[in-house]
């Protein structure tokens, strides 16, 4: 898409950036955990921007003191699905805030084929337009070569 | 700055990746190069004055902790020098047995050990995450891994405190799930072992027991500390030490008195020690408070309120007991 020249999923934060390094996600944990976030970890192979719901890997986790349970949490989801998204999502559970603070990815798929603009002819001369994800073509689990 | 700040899939990388930050930075004690320059900048030798000052008795067990804490310190000022060798060796182990009798302060000093260890930087948050079997092992397949694994989260960057440990391995029945809990513990105490410091506690033979029993978790400590028991002058002290914490005091009739009370209650069955005094002390709070509440009409001093008088002691069911 001609706004997102690096052709790579931008969503959530840090996602114009270059990829953030383990010690880079250590501090934005410890940031987190600051605040009282519990951080939780999920996973996808469907990038689709509505696509809002990942699977989880893991309880949320609550109560933590420091990043390396986080990053524990972490490492293990990127070995089992090397070839996923993988975000962390940071919960506020502040009385009337209670929901996400936080969100970035800290895994991608090798290659990330992006979106192509469908188009539909609908009644009279009205065209709608969605995006539809490369990826998708293939079954769930064989996207990104595996 | 004109090169732009994303990165391409396939380009060389825009940015250079950021150094990698090392685990001493901000770490206030690189640099130092004397003993004192250690101490000064972490603050340890006032937790171990505050051991030395505020625990009674336990001599074998506050050496020990000298030693592992001038340990710590002279390692600290060989990695300044670089002689610290590669990091996955050089990391002393530092996971810890205590073990001893009930109300031995074995608890207590795993709170001061975990404040010792956080001074020096050998664990990030210094806290202390306190669990017994129930928090570790699961009711059915498949419940234990997880709940083992949050508790490990949940203790890392501080000291997990496993009390009563032996219970974690029950040869008794085979297919019990205290073995994979016991599993996970020992992967995790060899692979992180700079994200956290394991404490098992428990009574002395059956410890011994459990550690026959599993060899690996027994290679893996490397601090096998013994707590003795009081002596009926250092419980005295304690009871002392406890009741002034609470504005309290004996009179004289009731030191000596307690000084009996002690003495009886050291030879029946079930004394915990320290935490005997404690309920006895409690209990003696209990008397004396009904006994001012029953004289309606007295104005009560502060001396009233804060003295505990050997009736208060003698009414226990310790001397009761004996005198039947």
């Amino acid at each position: 898409m001609m706004t997102n020249p690096t052709g790579r999923l931008t969503q959530g934060q840090f996602s114009f950036l270059p990829d953030l390094s383990d010690d880079e996600i250590r501090l934005q944990i410890e940031y987190g955990l600051r605040k009282g976030y519990a951080w939780s970890v999920e996973y996808t192979d469907d990038p689709h921007p509505r696509n809002t719901y990942w699977e989880m890997f893991g309880m949320p986790m609550f109560d933590l003191k420091d990043a390396a349970g986080v990053l524990m949490e972490m490492n293990t989801c990127r070995k089992t699905f090397p070839g996923h998204y993988i975000r962390l999502m940071a919960f506020d559970s502040t009385r009337g805030v209670e929901s996400i603070a936080m969100s970035f990815i800290v895994n991608r798929p090798k290659s990330e084929p992006g979106f192509g603009l469908v188009r539909q002819e609908a009644e009279g001369r009205n065209i709608r337009y969605t995006v539809h994800s490369y990826a998708t073509d293939r079954p769930e689990g064989d996207r990104y070569g595996g | 700055m004109t090169t732009p700040r994303y990165s391409i899939p396939g380009a060389p990388l825009a940015m250079p990746p950021a150094p990698a930050a090392s685990p001493a930075a901000g770490d206030a004690t690189a640099g130092a190069r004397t003993v004192n320059e250690v101490l000064a900048s972490s603050h340890v030798e006032s937790v171990m004055d505050e051991l030395d000052r505020d625990l009674i008795g336990l001599a074998p067990v506050k050496q020990r902790i000298r030693d592992i804490a001038a340990l710590l310190v002279i390692d600290k000022l060989r990695a300044n020098l670089g002689l610290a060798g590669d990091a996955a060796t050089a990391a002393p182990s530092l996971h810890m047995c205590f073990t001893g009798n009930p109300g031995t302060g074995k608890t207590t000093v795993a709170l001061r050990i975990a404040e010792i260890l956080h001074r020096l930087g050998y664990v990030r948050k210094g806290h202390v995450v306190s669990v017994t079997r129930d928090d570790l092992v699961g009711q059915y397949i498949g419940h234990t891994a997880p709940k083992t694994k949050e508790v490990l989260k949940r203790a890392m960057g501080g000291v997990l405190f496993i009390d009563e440990a032996y219970y974690l391995y029950r040869p008794e029945n085979e297919r019990d799930y205290g073995q994979e809990a016991i599993e996970i513990l020992l992967q995790v105490m060899e692979n992180h072992r700079d994200d956290l410091v394991v404490i098992l506690a428990g009574y002395k033979d059956r410890m011994d027991t459990f550690f026959r029993s599993n060899p690996g978790m027994s290679s893996r400590i490397a601090h096998h500390i013994d707590f003795p028991d009081y002596s009926g002058e250092e419980l005295l002290q304690i009871a002392e030490r406890l009741l002034a914490g609470q504005h309290y005091r004996f009179d004289e009739g009731a030191r000596r008195a307690f000084a009996q009370y002690l003495e009886r209650r050291m030879r029946q069955p079930h004394f915990a020690n320290a935490r005997s005094v404690r309920n006895a002390l409690d209990r003696a709070r209990l008397r004396a408070a009904s006994r001012l509440f029953a004289d309606r009409d007295r104005v009560l001093s502060e001396a009233d309120l804060t003295t505990l008088t050997p009736a208060d002691i003698l009414a226990s069911r310790v001397f009761g007991a004996t005198a039947s």
